[in-house]
Order: structure tokens, then sequence, then C-alpha cells
């Protein structure tokens, strides 16, 4: 074998050992980094030895969410996984969860395992060609961090591309709900998969129309403006264009009944026309839509039924993503949000109660939060002006969101300091009471380690019952 | 078009008219409708990808572009930003080196250098090349600043008749080069800058609206958290990135 795959594994487990001794963070990405430094091929290298092969999720939003799903499924039917620490999603943090399993030879520990890994949008090329997936589920499309990306379309041509590269033996899973993942399927070479909500009863209302933060109104076949029979979110929902007659395709897997509250789902996947009905632990349309992509994957891979519903219902929530904390007997949720698209649904799971809302949000501009602020603009807080109790503001352009609040006619208070923040929000939040913390990615980080220092072990909602 | 928080920008302008007593209705022109003479105090074109601007530049020329020209003429304030501040130029040059004909409202035209150049994408601070005329809100604002974000990858260069909007301060602005940024005739103006544009620069935003109604002063508003957004983003400048 190759003298570097050596040095380049026992270099990045070095580095991600000292990166944690240190306690500059979990090592995810440095570890990989540097091993890709010495030995750009590594990833292909290993992943040449994973007996199972790989399975690819990537999309604007779910990404996380549906990898851990997936992964969840696979390890309850039985089958070890290789797969990349939560949100880590570029070369290098596939590089890191493979280097961290392999021997100085490069062989994999127990290498008979599936690798299920979570691909950032534009690292899709890369990856899939590197990975050689069975696989790869594109979850949906939305405007995010412009200001790295360009414009939503340059991303629609990324995969394209990537779609043409594939062998014909790829299985690629696409959400037909959305017009933009939908036309995927026109590039992939390999079978096509589909899945979707048929249940209409979680549209939003009709007079509403489309959201604000719609990035595809118009046929991506001859530009004319689409036409909805039911408009989910942003521009997600059952699709056709008048014009040309390019429509929405029937799923293979659909969502035949969902039903939601503030808590959690209950919704019924029918496939074959067979019905699975999985109370999902986790709140939100958009939370159905990773259990339906991460189910359709499942079933394209060969798992059982059983399995799949076993694994949804017992689902903990990934990092930051609809986690609880338990503090000074107060329920402490973190939803991240770092779009438009995303945030909408986030705001809409929230109110569907009609309770009164305590809330801490963030808005970071770092890179990894997308530099530019200017999608808060496109997010509906209006719908928060009734419900909302006190808001308490943070981060680096804490003023910017304060001003987006004004406009809703929602008074906040700014606190710069993430610790005093949520130590403000939680002394505003009523005992029993729930507070929902809102940050971007940088942001969910920091306030995520607090929470876990100050969350009891046991959260109160478990030991009252 | 809308896609970088434009909708904040029509928010802005209802809000601080609605906040002073002065009625203000939105109609909002679909492909296919023209602009009725005279109807309108102030017409806003926001940014949009490229595809959705090839769909949309044909309808701007067809059916609203000479109406747009004599609105321009008859001093109608019109507020173009990023994608429609390029349509509004006399020709865009896309990098492929097809030359797409604009509006010729302003005497500015673009080019796109390829997908190989770096798009212009920032935060931007400018100063306004010429305030169009005194405002309530100067003395309590930050009348000559405009602050906010730039994303483009098309340069724009201006023409002999055409006046910069502002000058850049830190960012990149028209073309990354020459220090304009935007483009103003009579009471138009094309800017670059989005984030929304409006909200955290409330001075610009009451120049419009007073443009637009034909007023010297507008009746003073809070402005305290519009101000703290204002210089939290004036802050950014110089930050290490």
């Amino acid at each position: 074998m190759n003298p570097r795959t050596s040095i380049a594994i026992g270099a990045g487990k070095l580095t991600g050992a000292a990166s944690r001794l240190f306690g500059r963070g979990g090592g995810t990405a440095i570890a990989g980094l540097t091993a890709l430094r010495i030995e750009p091929g590594l990833v292909a290298t290993l992943a040449a030895h994973i007996e199972r092969g790989s399975v690819l999720v990537t999309g604007t939003n779910g990404k996380t969410t549906t990898t851990s799903m997936l992964d969840a499924i696979a390890r309850e039917a039985g089958t070890g996984t290789f797969t990349n620490p939560s949100g880590s999603n570029l070369m290098r943090g596939i590089a890191t969860a493979l280097a961290g399993e392999a021997g100085l030879t490069g062989d994999l520990r127990n290498p008979d395992r599936l690798g299920v890994f979570e691909v950032d949008e534009a690292t899709v090329p890369e990856a899939a060609r590197a990975l050689a997936p069975r696989t790869v589920v594109f979850t949906n499309l939305f405007r995010d961090q412009l200001d790295r990306y360009g414009e939503v379309d340059t991303v629609a041509e990324i995969w394209r591309a990537a779609l043409r590269e594939l062998p014909d033996t790829t299985a690629i899973v696409l959400n037909v709900d959305d017009p933009a993942v939908a036309s995927l399927a026109e590039d992939a070479r390999g079978p096509v998969v589909g899945y979707g909500v048929e249940d209409t009863n979680v549209a939003s209302d009709a007079e509403l129309g489309l959201d604000h933060a719609a990035d595809y109104r118009f046929c991506i076949g001859c530009g004319a403006e689409l036409a909805y029979d039911a408009a989910f979110y942003g521009h997600v929902g059952h699709w056709r264009c008048g014009a040309c007659g390019r429509a929405r395709p029937v799923p293979d897997v659909a969502a035949t009944s969902v039903r939601l509250t503030p808590q959690h789902s209950t919704v019924t996947l029918t496939h074959n026309g067979h019905d699975l009905t999985v109370a999902l632990p986790l709140a939100g349309l958009y939370n159905v839509q990773n259990a339906l992509a991460a189910a359709t994957a499942a079933f394209a891979l060969g798992f059982e039924a059983d399995a799949i519903g076993r694994a949804l219902i017992a689902f903990a929530p990934a990092f930051g993503r609809q986690e609880r904390f338990d503090v000074d007997g107060r329920e402490v949720i973190v939803y991240l949000a770092k779009n438009p698209t995303g945030l909408n649904q986030v705001l809409r799971t929230i109110t569907t109660d009609n309770l009164p809302d305590y809330f801490l949000m963030f808005l970071n501009d770092g890179i990894q939060d997308g530099r530019d602020i200017s999608w808060i603009w496109d997010a509906d807080y209006e719908l928060l002006r009734a419900e909302t109790r006190s808001v308490v503001v943070s981060g680096t352009r804490a003023e910017e969101l304060v001003l987006r609040l004004k406009y809703a006619d929602i008074a906040a208070t700014l606190e710069r300091d993430t610790e005093r923040a949520l130590a403000a929000a939680l002394e505003s939040t009523p005992r029993g009471e729930t507070l929902y913390v809102i940050p971007t990615y940088t942001a969910m980080l920091d306030v995520r380690e607090l929470l876990a220092r100050r969350a009891s072990k046991r959260p109160f909602w478990e030991a009252a019952s | 078009m809308n896609i970088y928080g434009d909708r904040g920008n029509v928010l802005c302008l209802t809000r601080r008219c609605r906040e002073r007593g002065i009625e203000a209705e939105v109609n909002e022109l679909g492909a296919g409708e023209t602009l009725t003479d005279g109807a309108h105090h102030l017409i806003f074109m926001g940014g949009a990808q490229d595809r959705e601007q090839q769909r949309v530049v044909a309808d701007l020329r067809r059916t609203k572009g000479p109406a747009l020209l004599e609105a321009a003429d008859a001093g109608t304030v019109i507020l173009a930003v990023c994608g429609a501040y390029q349509l509004f130029g006399t020709h865009y040059v896309a990098a492929s080196g097809e030359r797409l004909e604009g509006l010729g409202l302003f005497d500015c035209w673009t080019e796109h250098p390829g997908p190989a150049d770096d798009r212009l994408i920032g935060n931007v601070v400018a100063t306004l090349a010429e305030p169009a005329i005194p405002t309530s809100s100067r003395d309590g604002g930050h009348p000559f600043t405009m602050v906010g974000f730039e994303n483009h990858g098309g340069r724009t260069h201006l023409g002999a008749a055409a006046q910069p909007l502002a000058h850049v301060r830190s960012g990149y602005g028209n073309n990354g080069k020459d220090g304009t940024e935007g483009a103003r005739r009579n009471n138009a103006f094309g800017t670059y800058i989005h984030g929304s544009l409006l909200p955290k620069n409330p001075a610009f935003a009451d120049m419009l609206i007073a443009l637009a109604l034909g007023v010297d002063e507008l009746a003073p508003l809070d402005d305290e958290i519009e101000n703290a957004a204002h210089t939290a983003a004036l802050r950014l400048v110089g930050r290490l990135r």
C-alpha cells in the first residue's frame, strides 16, 4: 500500500487527539484536514474497503437529521455504520470519520458496515467521486448562505453535473415536493426513487399562497410561474406548470397521513401498498420529511419496514435540532435555524399550540453562519406576534434582529454576551414553561454547550411521568 | 424579484409612512402588467437569480419599460436594487459574451467577467454622493452613510451621463475599482446594497418618502433601534475576516 496513506492516517489521529486534549473542539474537522493535506485521495482509498457501500445525504435543510435517522435505522437493523459527526459535512469530516476507524495499514476496522455520510451541497461532486455511493439522497434546495454559494441555481448545476458522473447503479432519492430537487431526475443515470407528502391537510392556508422565501416560483422547463394545488412551505408542495404540463411526479414512498403537534408527529408511510405508521418524537412537517427521506433511502437499501419504524420511534434529536434540556425547572428546546425556509418552519412549529412563548434568539454572521444576514427579512417573524411574551436577542448582529422584530411589532431585549443572554431569557421564562432557543449555526454550538452544563441529568418531563 | 430580503424595503417604506399618518398602498406588478400613468409615487424593484432575471428582462423592456422611463423623467421616485439596478442600465454582457439590452434608465452597463472571477461579496459602507433634499431625520440619523451587504458577479461601469449614488468607504460597490456605488438619475436610484437596505438606513428611506411626497420635512420618528442597527453595521468595517 501507499506509505502516504499510513502517514496521513497517523497524522490525522494524532491531530484529532491533540485537538480534543487541548480542548480545541471535538477534533472533528482538524484530523481529517491534516490527513487530507498529506494524502488527498485518502477518502477514496479507505472508502473502497467499506463492504456495504455508502449513502450520501445532501440538501439545504434536513441533512443532519436525515443522516442521523438513516444511521439509526441501519443500526436498528443490525448493520454497523461509518458516519461523519454532526454537521462536519465537508471532505475533511468524512476523512475524520474514516481515518478514526482505520489502522495505520489502511484497513478499516469491522469493514462490514454501511457508510452514511452527510455532505455539504457544494461538496457533492467530490464526495460522489471519492465514495462511489450506492445511494444519494437530495432533501431540498433553498437559498442558504448566498454569500458562500452564489446563487441557488449554482448549487442545482453542481448537483446535475455530479449526477451525470455517477454510475448507473447509484440509486437517487429525491423529494418530489421540491420542484428543484424533482427535476434532478432528468440527470440521474441510475434508478430514481421519489418521496413526498400526500396528505394535504398539512398544507398552509391556500389564500396565503407561497411564503416570501419561495425560491423556485417558476418552471424549470419553460419558465412559467408554477401553480400549487397544495403549498407546504417555501416552494415545496404539490406543484405543476400550467404552461408545459410538467408536474410533481407521483412519489414511490409517500406520507399518506400526517398529524402534527408542537411536541411530536405521527406519520403513515406508504410504500408498495404497505403502510407503516410511526409516532415520531419530533415536531414540524420538516421533520416528517426528514423521516420520509431516511425511510425512502432505507427502503432503497433493502432495510425492512420493522427496523425503519423502530428506529424512527426511538429517534433522539441530532445536535441542536430540537434538542431538549431541563434547566431549573424550565424546558429549553434548541431549534437551529440558518435560512429563511428553515426558520419559517421552526416558527410555524412553535406557534401551532397557541400558547405563550418565550424566546432566546441569536444572529451571528460568522463564515459558517453566512456573512449575509438579509435572509431574516424574508422570514415570517410576524407569526410570533400574538403569542410572544418575551424575547432576548444576542449574537454578533443582534441589532439587526432587534430591528427585524420591531417590524413584526415584537419588542426584544438585546444582550450581547451569550451566557448573560441565556440567564436573562431563563429569568423571563416562568418555571414549568418552555424557552425556545433559536440560534444560527455558530451560536448553536456556544449555547448548546452552556445548556449542557446547566441542564439536569434527568429531564423533568421524564421524571414526572 | 426578491432574493436578498428585499421585502424589508417595502415593509420599511409603508411602515415609515403609516407611523406618520401617511396612507400608503402597495401594488405588486407581475409579469405582463404595466404601470398606470402617474398612479405611483414610488417604484421599487429588487434582485433575482440570473435565470429569473432573464425571464423579467423581456417583460421589463417591452411591457413596463416605456412607462418606467416616463416615470423617471417625471421625477417619480424609483429604487432599483442589485439585479434590478443591472437591468436598468443600458446593457449587460454575460459571462458567455452574450449582450442583453437593458432598459437604459441609468447610463451604466454591467459585464460579468465569468465564473473564474470572484463575485463581489461582503458588507458595504458608502457615503451618499449628494443628498437629494434635506430631511428631518438628518440630525438624529446618519443621512450620508449607507450600510448593507452586496453580492454580485457583474461589474457595473458608469457612463459619462451617470452620477454615482454613493462613494464606497468599505466594500466593492459598482465594480470594486473606481470607488463608486450605484447610480442616480433624477429621483431614480440604483444600488447594489441589500440587507435590507432601507430599514437600517432610515435617513435614506425618509429621503425617498420625502421626494415621493414632494415635501422638505417629515415628522421625526423614534429611530433608536434603526440607528443602533446602522451603527452596528458601520462597526463591521475593518473587522477581521
